[in-house]
Order: structure tokens, then C-alpha cells, then sequence
């Protein structure tokens, strides 16, 4: 498997030592000469001081025999140019792009990147875990990214309260899967009444949360503090 | 029609005055509001202060359902960015992006994105100046080659060029630019 990682920042930088550690074939592009010399000096001569944005510094790398490229720089946009330009001109099986705006994730993904890593949201996720800053929590993202798991919390004023699953007008590809009530989970049936104090499983395509948090938790903007 | 401009820097703050005074509802964005001063004190648009390549930004900025968007910056992978947030998640139906790198802009256009570079304008205004037939095909705004980025890698594998596989262009940019 040969990977090219662009971008010799920190993440570039410990990134490459994994790999190499893992016996990879890889090659790290920085455009800065300096950084890219510095970390020549410790890891050994795959470091190449170039700009992975630029489609002949890609072929110079080797790009059309990658399997992997990784795009970790600090830039969202020349993130999206490295994996436009690996996907598009050197058929890269794998794309996979640093996102720091999480709002870049849905035009990433529909531009073709294959994997989005977005550390502000991952960030965010462990948050909400002990705090709960919104009221619907992430758990976990699926099919890389287009599914979450989430967790709504079923306050005093919430429209759910003492209506059953077929009351409630769920987003198309919205499933309700299981319910903790009293430390205890239980499956969701036809029967279930919803309660305060109600926590809701469900998996929801990313774009349908906001219509499943009017449903089970009431229309105030998700970006509200509890 | 309403005008979207990110970048005010020369080239965006003259599109902006030229937009506005003949008719455009414009808005132009930039990140810093020192760049405003470009503009005349009696520009008749709106100036917003901002990241033009945040899809909230523009948003805020009312870029949503404007007939045209064009991506000014002085960073081409920026450009990149903003223009295809304009068309994809915006549904802007005219949207060009200034790209300086030739190969860059190229690459864009084979991606579905309409693009103008300054360099080969330079260029061939230079070399015709000096007497030379300058390049051929070279024109303003350089329209796609393809209509969507998923029609693109077929015929970026197979290698054919710009002009063998030219299409309508999906986006088509006219002379009031």
C-alpha cells in the first residue's frame, strides 16, 4: 500500500511517523522548504517539498499508484484541492481530507472526497457526551458520515410528550430504535408513550436532524445552550 | 439580478462599482474590512465583512438564489472552495473562479467549473502585443468542459483535452461580464 500525505503540520508530521512505524510506503509533501527539511532530518528522505495541490507535484509523487491520499494541512480548501486533483486526475482509490469547518462536510463529500475527518466535530461529539450543549447528542457517525446515531433528550416542553412513534411525523430515512427510561432500555413499540426525562435512540440521515429535533424536542435552533 | 463578490480586492472592487452601477444588486464580501476602502465612498452595494469561503457567511450574506457569484481572492484553492459552495450548496447557476495557475484553472474547467486565470490572459495579451499570434482558444472566462464534476474523470482518464470534448457549457457567463 503506498499513501501520500499533504501537509507537514503536526498531524502531517506524527501522522507520517505512525505509518512509517507501521511499515507503510508513504511520501510526505510540504510546500514550505523549511519545515519540510526539518522533518526530512528526523524521518529519512520521503519528504518531498512540494505543493500537493499542484497536479505535476502529485505525478511527481507518484499519485497514480497511490491507494491512499491523505490531505491533513490546516486548510480546508487546499484539502479539497489535493483530493479534487487525487480522485479526478490520478484515480486515488481513497481520498481523505481534514475538515475544520464542519459545514465543509456535506460539499467535501459530494465532491467526491471519500473520508472526512473533521477534529472540530470529533471534538464536539466528546463534549456533548458530559455536557449535553445541544439537546440531541451525537454518538456516532456512520456509512461514513451520511448516517448518526444520536440521542435526544425528552424535556418538560418537548411535542413528543405522551405521543406514541405513529404520532410522531419522523424525517424519511429516520429510525427510532430504542429508548432509555429510568437507566433502562427498552425497545420502542407502537404502544410507547413518551415521557420526560425520555432518551431516544435514533438514526438519522445528517441533513434530517434539524426536522427529527422539532419532532422529539421542540423548534428551538440546536445551536441553543440547555 | 443580484451579484455576489468575494474578494474586494482590485479586480473585485472594480467588478462590484461596474456591476452596481449598471443595475446588479451587489454584495461583496472580504475578510477584511480595510479591502472596502477600494470601493468608492458612494458604492451603491452592500459590503460584508467575513470568510467568503464559510458557507454561513454567505448565507448571512444572502448569497442564496443570487444569479451570480464570483470568487475574487487573491488564493486560487479559496476561490476553488467559495465557487463550488456557490454552486453546489447554494444553487448559484453562474459561478466563476479566478484561478492564477494555469494547470489549476485548467483542471477546474474539466471539473465543471467556469474559471478565469490571469496569467494566460497576461500572457496572450503580451505575446499579441509583441507581434505574436498569441495562444489559441485563449478567451476570458475559460467556460467547463463538463457539466457536473462526475462527468469529469472519464474524460480527464482518457486524456482528451479541453477542445476535443468541449460541451454546452452549463454555466454560461455573457458579455455583460
Amino acid at each position: 500500500m503506498y499513501v501520500i500525505v499533504v501537509g507537514g503540520g503536526k498531524v502531517g508530521y506524527y501522522l507520517t511517523r505512525e505509518l512509517l512505524a507501521a511499515g507503510h510506503e508513504l511520501v510526505l509533501m510540504e510546500k514550505d522548504p523549511g519545515r519540510a527539511r526539518q522533518i526530512a532530518d528526523e524521518v529519512g528522505s520521503i519528504v518531498l517539498a512540494r505543493d500537493g495541490c499542484e497536479g505535476k507535484h502529485l505525478a511527481e509523487a507518484g499519485a497514480n499508484r497511490a491507494t491512499i491520499v491523505a490531505a491533513v494541512t490546516g486548510d480546508d480548501e487546499d484539502n479539497l484541492v489535493v483530493c479534487q486533483m487525487a480522485k479526478h486526475h490520478f484515480d486515488v482509490p481513497r481520498t481523505i481530507a481534514r475538515v475544520n469547518n464542519p459545514k465543509n462536510e456535506p460539499l467535501f463529500r459530494h465532491l467526491g472526497v471519500d473520508e472526512i475527518i473533521s477534529p472540530t466535530r470529533m471534538i464536539l461529539g466528546a463534549i456533548e457526551q458530559d455536557i449535553p450543549v445541544h439537546e440531541l447528542l451525537h454518538l456516532a457517525q456512520l456509512q461514513g458520515g451520511e448516517l448518526e446515531v444520536i440521542e435526544a433528550q425528552i424535556a418538560e416542553d418537548s411535542p413528543a410528550i405522551g405521543r406514541r412513534p405513529t404520532d410522531i411525523d419522523l424525517p424519511d430515512g429516520c429510525t427510532m430504535f430504542v429508548l432509555i427510561r429510568d437507566d433502562v432500555a427498552q425497545p420502542i413499540t407502537p404502544e410507547t408513550s413518551f415521557q420526560a426525562g425520555d432518551k431516544v435512540l435514533a438514526i438519522t440521515r445528517t441533513e434530517c436532524e434539524v426536522d427529527l429535533h422539532r419532532e422529539l424536542i421542540g423548534e428551538a435552533s440546536t445551536a441553543s445552550a440547555v | 439580478m443580484r451579484s455576489i463578490i468575494v474578494g474586494c480586492g482590485r479586480v473585485g472592487a472594480g467588478l462590484a462599482e461596474t456591476l452596481a452601477r449598471s443595475g446588479h444588486e451587489v454584495t461583496i464580501i472580504d475578510h477584511s474590512t480595510d479591502a472596502f476602502r477600494r470601493l468608492e465612498p458612494d458604492f451603491p452595494g452592500a459590503a460584508v465583512r467575513g470568510d467568503g469561503t464559510d458557507e454561513d457567511v454567505l448565507r448571512r450574506a444572502g448569497a442564496e438564489g443570487a444569479d451570480w457569484f464570483f470568487a475574487l481572492t487573491e488564493g486560487d484553492n479559496r476561490n476553488v472552495l467559495a465557487a463550488q459552495l456557490a454552486a453546489e450548496q447554494l444553487g448559484i447557476k453562474h459561478v466563476v473562479a479566478k484561478v492564477n495557475d494555469p494547470v489549476r484553472a485548467q483542471a477546474y474547467t474539466a471539473l465543471g467549473l467556469a474559471t478565469i486565470c490571469r496569467t494566460t490572459m497576461l500572457v496572450d495579451a503580451l505575446a499579441r502585443f509583441a507581434g505574436m499570434p498569441g495562444e489559441e482558444g485563449v478567451q476570458g472566462v475559460a467556460m467547463p468542459t463538463a457539466h457536473h464534476h462526475h462527468d469529469a474523470p472519464e474524460a480527464v482518464a482518457a486524456g482528451t483535452g479541453a477542445a476535443d470534448d468541449r460541451v454546452t457549457p452549463a454555466r454560461v457567463v455573457g458579455e455583460e461580464v
